[in-house]
């Protein structure tokens, strides 16, 4: 066995650059629209020159699923704002979520947005921190290698010592 | 309406029409990074968001706004790339 020595962090700070803004997001939800906002906001705060980490935790760990995030549906019942206007219950009928999802990536395709895989790229391009729930692949069965490149798995702890310094912290 | 009376001189132009936030700011962020310091693009944009986005951008990134020209439908600003990269 061998034990590794940790060295504090310098304690000087004085000749280091000022501290870049930091944004720390949580996406906690699966589903097509909410997975819009947390990726909107982080290539926004990265474009603006803020480090920026993501949690991605319970089905909001699907945008990190190389199987999922393409997949993601745009929910028709209990959303009563979403795209195709129907009863609220009527949402529950066999074709009513494959229907909003159309709609809503035909919405998305119009106005030039990009779709998920697009801006999942956009934003590692910018260094984007994903963090991968570990408790939520326990729970749900995630390995690593289901998971796109590039992800840091962590626990609540790490994520909160990153948000911790964020100037923003935000749950989706 | 015209906000400006002397257009500045740029060197690069970035023309993001027909898009919305977020991309005008990430695409103007990816302009910017490409230029020096003290160079200037020139940037148009049709998403109404972008009249507060940019000034934003410019105060985030340390870019200095030169100027902004309103149209009917598109507003167009030159941003003065400051020191982040």
């Amino acid at each position: 066995m061998t034990v590794a020595a940790i060295q504090p962090e310098e304690a000087s700070q004085a000749d280091a650059e000022p501290r870049r803004r930091r944004l720390a997001l949580v996406a906690s939800k699966g589903t097509l629209d909410q997975a819009y906002p947390p990726l909107i906001l982080a290539t926004t705060a990265a474009s603006l020159g803020w480090e920026v980490g993501i949690y991605f935790t319970f089905f909001g760990l699907d945008i990190l699923h190389r199987d999922r995030f393409e997949k993601l549906k745009m929910a028709s019942l209990a959303n009563p704002a979403g795209p195709i206007k129907i009863p609220n219950l009527l949402g529950a009928v066999p074709g009513a979520t494959a229907a909003a999802t159309k709609v809503m990536k035909h919405w998305m395709r119009k106005s030039q947005m990009p779709d998920i895989a697009e801006f999942i790229e956009m934003a590692q391009g910018l260094d984007v921190t994903f963090f991968a729930c570990a408790t939520t692949m326990g729970v749900m069965g995630v390995k690593e290698s289901d998971l796109i490149e590039g992800c840091d798995i962590a626990g609540a702890a790490a994520f909160l010592d990153f948000a911790a310094a964020a100037d923003v912290q935000l749950f989706v | 309406m015209t906000t400006k009376t002397t257009r500045p001189e740029e060197t690069e132009t970035l023309d993001t029409s027909g898009l919305l936030c977020p991309l005008p700011v990430y695409k103007a962020a990816l302009a910017l990074k490409q230029l020096k310091e003290g160079n200037v693009l020139k940037l148009i944009c049709t998403d109404p968001g972008s009249l507060e986005d940019i000034p934003a951008l410019a105060r985030q990134r340390g870019d200095v706004l030169l100027a902004t020209e309103r149209g009917e439908a598109t507003q167009t600003f030159w941003l003065r790339k400051g020191t982040m990269q």
